[in-house]
Parts: structure tokens; C-alpha cells; sequence
């Protein structure tokens, strides 16, 4: 019996069936939706013998260019869970008030305004920025690939397989209760002695070895891969700013990948890092994190500031305005995303000289940003502009951002920080620069060059409508927050007793609602594009009269991306090769050498996954089994030395034939 | 004005707006390597704040004067160092092109590691008899933290030059095994500058009272 005991143990450690929450209708409810549109799609994909195609053209896929459509589709799919988290809150905090209890209990809603942090964080946010500079700054650069095409496959499902832990975590087993940075001592094994945190953590160590490895790639690409004659000041502004975030990602994760490891032996062996006795220090924990998470939004924001400059040059018709300046505020911005990181705990009590340095440290960050709008109004000042989407939501940016950045900078004065920490107007300021900032950006970009990846435009109707639903939203639903931060209403409350708060909660929702039908139009545009991308088609590869490299080649691209590599001789490449009227080569093509697909790295990461459910609960025999996998497969992995291939010279001229083909008869 | 002046010297000559040869990029492998490197770097730069932190919160508990055996972490010192340098040796049985030299001084330096490794075993397995694990204090928390990642490193690092020595005797040293060879050498080296790290500041400066 004992044995028997044990041996249950050893194979399902902490899990039992008491993990699936059954008594939570609204948790079962979207369990059996999630599985029934999972077996459905299993069944299409099935039935129209998809599989084969997936594995080949995509699963395995090492072109930086499906990599990175890969990404946004798993941060929109994400974007979806995080949104249902965020209207699920404010549903709750406009209805639970006096009497009513509203409909989450507390211990269902701080999973969820967790999980809804975590997620737009790391598997919304970050996936949205690393797809877009995969996607692009290869072909900005006139590069073939990245740097390392396999590291670049793994990192993407290493990503993948943090988000499917997070997803789990809704069905079995619960979701951390901490908020999203998991603040010791409550975040400790005392405190929080289920599986939630667990989840958090290992969801985001392999997510983590992802996004680390994809910052190396990138940097080695950007530094190693340029086209000749690109020197450093003749990048475009996105490559720009996808240099110096994936510096910062290089600088910054492994600080989160240690302290999260750190909190992972205090809750697995019971060490005292974090701990209230035994000399423990928690406010360690609240340093370490914000040394990581301060460049952290910077690593989110840079690189929607790329896509701003090279939108608004675009739609302007014009040069951007200030392009040294603008390269020389990011490179500030980079370096002082790192001497900010303590305003997050201002009230920790460090000092007044403390903290008087790291309030002007974060006053003075706000004026390279103020220097990068300028520069954006002057590229706009005379020019032609022209406000398609990716313009108004560059608009859009511009004035929600600035907002946002002046309350950022209220926020940097101590004494007022004091007030208002851990107030809503913090939970306005930072959604009104992330999601006026990043968000914006990223929907911008993917507007900008859905055309490249795909052929043709996304229709401009529902991406208005999508536009101004998200924008007039994001003020219906932030304003008030702001109100209520400054009447003193905290964070993270599940109900309320002052009536006189209620409508300010009602607004809000009203703007969630109003911010669902924007996601609602964006997902409208997709499938309404895709039914009418024939008229929309994009046959000249450059459908705004573009600037940059990745605009010269057709859309989409092909598997090489440049049949000869281009020469740069100025900042806007492509826009002067239209100025001497360059003529396309159509004869004299070579083989071109590129990269194999492989396997390895969407088994690795699935090994992950099931090494992270393994630990997660305790189950230390698959936990073992896996980590051994997981070194076999790595280890096999790097004998196989056979990873590149030619193109054969008569694919090449085929495609850059037809390609020839439809510019004539585009006329 | 830039554009104009660029226009004008355009106007000069013909410019050419692609490569017509085949173009290589440079290799960024250790460029790539070294970075990754540096990200290592800073996990160490974390426990080593960590340690700062907390090293001397030693809870009642025993103190690093107390407990550390300085002839043996010496031993265990010189050990890593050797490897260092009989790692300098196999990189020039590299350039010289002799795979069975190469190999045999990987092999002796992995036995270095082999042997850095069983005695900080030891050492770890000792405190942990003597009732200084790392759940004892803040102070020891932070210690094994420190020195186990260092410990964890060097183990990896074995298990990378045994997969080596094999891929050597199999394909030989072909471009790829140099890069790898080299790859494998700039880890070693950096473990021996943290562990240098290690010494100085947790257990030199932990005797200190």
C-alpha cells in the first residue's frame, strides 16, 4: 500500500483530480469551448490533409519570415485570452459594488488580473515586437536569414511552449495570484503553496530562453548581416531600434531568468532568498525584477518608435526628419532604461537621495522620447501626407502617447509617487504608453507590411473601423482609471463599497466594450481581406512608394529573399535606387546557399513543455525522463552537420522570371 | 542636403545597386557565442549581488570563516586553472591540425573539470553533513546558489567536450569542430575568470571576519 503510495507519487506528484476545476462553471465552460474547437480544428486540419504541409512549410520552418508570421499569430491568439481576462475585470469592477459580490470570487480574480498581465507582457507584447523585427529587419538589412535560421525555429517555440503552460494553467491546476511580477514573500512557498506560481515561473524560464536566444540572433544579424555599403548610420530606424532592444533583451532577461530561478529554490528546496527569516531579503526580489523589467518596456516601446519613423516618412512622402537625432535618442534611451529601475518602488523607502536619483534619472528619459515626436511632427511638417491605416494609427500614437509619457513623468516625482503607487492612475499611465504606445505600433506594422508578407493589403475599411473602435475605446476605458488613481483607488480590487465610484467603472467597461469591437473589426479586416485580396493584391512589391530595402523585392517575398544582394549607398536604399531608375536584374542569377528546415526545434520545445508540467507538479520521473530527453535531442541535434542546401540556379530563374512576368503585366 | 550632395555625386558616376558575385556575409558564430556569453555573465552578475546582499545574514547560523576549508577550494582553484591552460593546449593542436593531439588535451582538461567537480561535491556534501545546507541561512542560500550555478557551468561544459572528443574523432577537425572547438574554449576560459570571481569574493574575503 505504502509502495503503491509512492509510486503514485513519483508519476503524478502534486496532480490529482482535484486539479481540474469542475466546481468553476465559468472555467468549464471555456474548458469544453477550448476543446471542442480544438478537436474541430484538429479534425479540419485532418480532413484537409494539412498536417504534412504545416510540419514541412511551417512547424519546421527556418525562414525568418514564417518564423515571424508564426510569432504574431500566437500573439494575437494570445491577444485574444489576455483581452477575455481584461473585460472579464472590468465587467467585475463595474458590477461589485455594496451588496453585490460581482461574479469572479477573489481568488478567481487575482488569477485573473495575473494571468492577464503575464500574457500581454510576455506573450502579446513580446511575441507582436520579435515577429515584426524578424520579419523585417532581415529584408530591411538585405540579408538572406538571420544569423542562426535554427536557434531563430527554436526560439520561436520555446515562446510557444511558455504560452501553452500559461493556457494549461486555466484548465488544470490554477494560475498564480501574485500579480504579474510575483512580489515575495507572497509569491513564496508559504504564501502561495500551489501549483499557480509554479506555472508562472516555468512558463516564463522556457519562454524566456527564447526570447534570449532571439535577441542574440537578431543583434549578430543586424551587426554581422548587413548589406554591403549599410554602414551603421545608413539603417533604416527600425533596424535601428531592433539593434538596440535586442541589446537590451541580451541585458536584461538573464536578470529575470536569475532571480526567477532564485524564487524557484526558495519554493522547491526551501533556501532563504526571499524569505521573511532566516536573513532573507524579499525587497532583493522587487530589485532584481525591475533591473530586468524596466528595460523590459523599453525593450516593447523602441521598437514601435522604428515603426512610427518609418511609417510617418512613408505617408509623408519624405525623409525622415532628424534621422541622426532619432538614432542617437534611442541610443540614449537604451542606456537609461537601465538607471530607472527603482522609481518602480519609489515608497520601498531607499531614501530621499536615492530616490531624488532615480526620479530625475526618469524625468531625463522623457526627453530623447520628446525628441523622437518632434522629429515625427517635423517629418510630417510640408509633407504629402497620406493617412492610410498605418498613418492613423501613428497619429493616433502620437497623441495617446504623449499623454501617457506626462503622466509617466508625474509619476517620477517621489513625493507624488507616493500618493499615487499602486493607485489606477499607475494602471492608466502604463496601459495608456503600452497600449498607445506598443499596441499601436505593432497594429501599425502589421498593417504597414501585411502586404509584403502576403501579397496584398489589408482592406483600409475595417482597418478604420478597427482604429477608431480601439482608440476611442482606450480613452472610454483608461480615462477614468486616471480619475479614480487620483481619488486614491487602489489596484487589483475585486469589489468596491463607495457608490460614488461606480460610474467611472461603468465607463470603463463601456470602453472595453468598445475595444472588443476593435478587435473584433481588426479580425473582420483579416478575414475580409483574405476574400478580397485579388482587388487588393500588391503585384509591385512596393505598394506605398516605400524608403527602405525590404520594399525592393516582391511581395511576398521569395524563400531568398534578394536574388543578388543589394548595394546601399544611402539611408532610404530602396527610395534611391527609384530615384536613378535601377533597372532589376533579369538574367546572370546564381545559386543561392540557404539553410535546411528542421525538426529539432519544435522537439525541444515540446520537450520543454512537458519538463515544465513535470515540475510544475512534482512529477519527478517524467521531470527526469524529459530533462534526459531534452539533453539527447540536443546532443543528436549538433551531429547532424548537414544544414544548407543551394537553391538550384533554374528555381531561382523561374521565380525571378514570373516575378518579371507579373511587373509587366502590372504595366 | 545630405541627399543632395549625394545626388550630385551620383549624377558623377553610375552607382550599382546590387552585388553581381555571390555574397557572404561574415560568420557570426562568435560574435553570436560571445554574446551569449556576456548574457551568462550578467546570471552570474545576479548571484554575485545576491551574495553581496546577503552574505553576511547568516541567520545564527555558522559563518563563512567558519566553514570554508581554504587549502582545499585552493586545490580546487589550481585544478581549474591547469584545465584553463591545458584547454590553451588542445586550441593549438587546433591550429596545427592534429586531431588526436587536440582531443587528448581536451580529455585532460575535461579530467581537470572531472576532478574541480568531485571536490566541490565534497565540499557541498560536507557542509550538508555539518548542518550548513543552503536552507540553513541566507548567507548559505546564496552561497550554493553562487558556487552550484558556477558547479552546474562546469558540468555542462564537461558534457559539451565529451560530445566534442566524439564529433572530432568522427568528422575530424573540419570548420565547423574548430568553431566549436573555439566556442567550447572562450565557455572554459569564462568560467575560470567567474570562478576567479568566486574565490576572491566569497571565499577569501569569507574568511575574513
Amino acid at each position: 500500500m505504502f509502495d503503491q503510495i509512492d509510486l503514485t507519487k513519483l508519476i503524478f506528484g502534486r496532480l490529482t483530480w482535484e486539479a481540474i476545476p469542475y466546481h468553476e462553471p465559468i472555467l468549464i465552460a471555456t474548458f469544453a469551448a477550448v476543446i471542442l474547437g480544438g478537436i474541430a480544428l484538429l479534425v479540419a486540419l485532418t480532413y484537409f490533409r494539412l498536417w504534412g504541409y504545416l510540419w514541412r512549410e511551417w512547424f519546421t520552418s527556418i525562414d525568418h519570415k514564417k518564423i515571424g508570421i508564426m510569432y504574431i499569430i500566437l500573439a494575437l491568439v494570445m491577444l485574444l485570452r489576455g483581452f477575455a481576462d481584461a473585460i472579464m475585470m472590468r465587467i467585475q469592477q463595474a458590477w461589485a459594488f455594496g451588496d453585490s459580490a460581482g461574479y469572479l470570487p477573489p481568488d478567481h480574480y487575482d488569477q485573473i488580473f495575473t494571468a492577464h498581465g503575464v500574457i500581454m507582457i510576455f506573450f502579446v507584447a513580446m511575441p507582436l515586437v520579435t515577429g515584426i523585427m524578424n520579419y523585417v529587419v532581415p529584408l530591411q538589412i538585405g540579408a538572406r536569414d538571420v544569423a542562426f535560421p535554427f536557434l531563430n525555429n527554436f526560439s520561436f517555440w520555446m515562446t510557444t511552449s511558455g504560452a501553452v503552460l500559461v493556457m494549461v494553467s486555466l484548465f488544470i491546476g490554477e494560475f498564480a495570484k501574485t500579480g504579474w511580477l510575483a512580489y515575495p514573500p507572497l509569491a513564496g512557498i508559504d504564501k502561495s503553496p500551489g501549483v499557480g506560481v509554479d506555472y508562472y515561473i516555468w512558463a516564463l524560464q522556457i519562454a524566456g530562453v527564447g526570447t534570449l536566444l532571439s535577441g542574440v540572433n537578431l543583434l549578430v544579424t543586424i551587426v554581422k548581416m548587413r548589406a554591403p555599403g549599410m554602414t551603421m548610420m545608413k539603417m533604416p530606424v527600425f533596424t535601428w531600434t531592433a539593434l538596440c532592444t535586442n541589446v537590451l533583451i541580451v541585458a536584461a532577461f538573464p536578470v529575470l531568468t536569475a532571480v526567477l530561478a532564485m524564487l524557484t529554490l526558495d519554493r522547491y528546496l526551501g533556501t532563504n532568498f526571499f524569505t521573511e527569516d532566516l536573513g532573507g531579503n524579499a525587497m532583493m526580489y522587487i530589485n532584481l525584477i525591475w533591473i530586468w523589467g524596466h528595460p523590459e518596456v523599453y525593450i516593447l516601446i523602441l521598437p514601435a518608435f522604428g515603426v512610427f519613423s518609418e511609417i510617418v516618412s512613408t505617408y509623408s512622402g519624405k525623409r525622415l526628419f532628424g534621422y541622426a537625432s532619432m538614432v542617437y535618442a534611442t541610443v540614449v534611451i537604451t542606456v537609461l532604461s537601465y538607471l530607472v529601475w527603482l522609481h518602480h518602488f519609489f515608497t520601498m523607502g531607499s531614501g530621499a537621495s536615492v530616490n531624488s536619483f532615480f526620479g530625475i534619472t526618469t524625468m531625463i528619459i522623457s526627453i530623447p522620447t520628446g525628441a523622437k515626436v518632434f522629429n515625427w511632427l517635423f517629418t510630417m511638417y510640408r509633407g504629402r501626407i497620406r493617412f492610410d491605416v498605418p498613418m492613423l494609427w501613428t497619429v493616433g500614437f502620437m497623441v495617446t502617447f504623449v499623454i501617457g509619457g506626462m503622466t509617466g513623468v508625474l509619476l517620477a516625482v517621489p513625493p507624488a509617487d507616493f500618493v499615487l503607487h499602486n493607485s489606477l492612475f499607475l494602471i492608466a499611465h502604463f496601459h495608456n504608453v503600452i497600449i498607445g504606445g506598443v499596441l499601436f505600433g505593432m497594429l501599425a506594422a502589421i498593417t504597414y507590411w501585411f502586404p509584403k508578407a502576403f501579397g496584398f493589403k489589408l482592406d483600409p475599411f475595417w482597418g478604420k473601423v478597427s482604429f477608431w473602435f480601439w482608440l476611442t475605446g482606450f480613452y472610454f476605458a483608461f480615462m477614468p482609471l486616471y480619475v479614480l488613481g487620483l481619488m486614491g483607488v487602489t489596484r487589483r480590487m475585486s469589489q468596491f463599497d463607495d457608490p460614488s465610484l461606480q460610474i467611472w467603472f461603468q465607463v470603463a467597461a463601456f470602453g472595453a466594450v468598445l475595444i472588443a469591437i476593435g478587435i473584433a473589426a481588426f479580425l473582420i479586416q483579416l478575414v475580409v481581406s483574405f476574400m478580397r485580396r485579388e482587388s487588393l493584391r500588391d503585384e509591385t512589391g512596393d505598394p506605398w512608394d516605400g524608403r527602405t530595402l525590404e520594399w525592393s523585392t516582391s511581395s511576398p517575398p521569395p524563400a531568398y529573399n534578394f536574388a543578388f544582394t543589394p548595394r546601399v549607398h544611402d539611408l532610404d536604399a530602396w527610395w534611391q535606387m527609384k530615384q536613378h531608375g535601377y533597372k532589376r536584374p533579369e538574367s546572370g542569377f546564381l545559386p543561392i546557399h540557404m539553410p535546411k528546415n528542421t525538426g529539432a526545434g519544435i522537439i525541444l520545445a515540446g520537450i520543454s513543455t512537458v519538463l515544465g508540467f513535470a515540475l510544475i507538479w512534482h512529477m519527478w520521473l517524467l521531470a527526469g525522463v524529459s530533462f534526459l530527453g531534452l539533453l539527447v535531442v540536443a546532443i543528436g541535434h549538433t551531429f547532424n552537420y548537414n544544414r544548407d542546401y543551394h537553391i538550384p540556379v533554374e528555381e531561382v530563374e523561374r521565380v525571378e522570371a514570373e516575378r518579371t512576368r507579373v511587373l509587366a503585366n502590372h504595366g | 542636403m545630405v541627399d543632395t550632395t549625394q545626388t550630385q555625386q551620383a549624377q558623377g558616376q553610375q552607382l550599382q545597386f546590387h552585388e553581381t558575385e555571390e555574397h557572404h556575409p561574415q560568420t557570426g558564430t562568435m560574435l553570436g557565442f560571445w554574446l551569449y556569453l556576456m548574457s551568462d555573465c550578467l546570471i552570474f552578475a545576479s548571484l554575485f549581488a545576491t551574495y553581496g546582499v546577503l552574505g553576511r545574514s547568516y541567520a545564527g547560523g555558522p559563518t563563512g570563516a567558519e566553514l570554508f576549508d581554504l587549502p582545499l577550494v585552493a586545490m580546487n582553484t589550481a585544478l581549474l586553472l591547469l584545465s584553463s591552460i591545458t584547454y590553451g593546449f588542445a586550441m593549438l593542436e587546433m591550429q596545427k591540425n592534429r586531431v588526436r593531439g587536440t582531443i587528448g588535451w581536451l580529455l585532460i582538461t575535461g579530467l581537470f573539470g572531472v576532478g574541480f567537480l568531485s571536490l566541490e561535491l565534497y565540499e557541498f556534501a560536507h557542509l550538508i553533513h555539518v548542518g550548513a545546507g543552503p536552507q540553513t541561512s541566507a548567507f548559505l542560500t546564496s552561497f550554493f546558489a553562487l558556487v552550484g550555478t558556477h558547479g552546474l557551468h562546469v558540468f555542462f561544459g564537461i558534457v559539451w567536450l565529451v560530445t566534442l572528443c566524439f564529433q572530432l574523432r568522427k568528422y575530424g577537425l573540419i570548420p565547423e569542430n574548430k568553431r566549436r572547438v573555439a566556442c567550447l574554449s572562450m565557455f572554459w576560459h569564462f568560467l575560470d575568470v567567474v570562478w576567479i570571481g568566486v574565490f576572491t569574493f566569497v571565499y577569501l574575503m569569507g574568511v575574513l571576519v
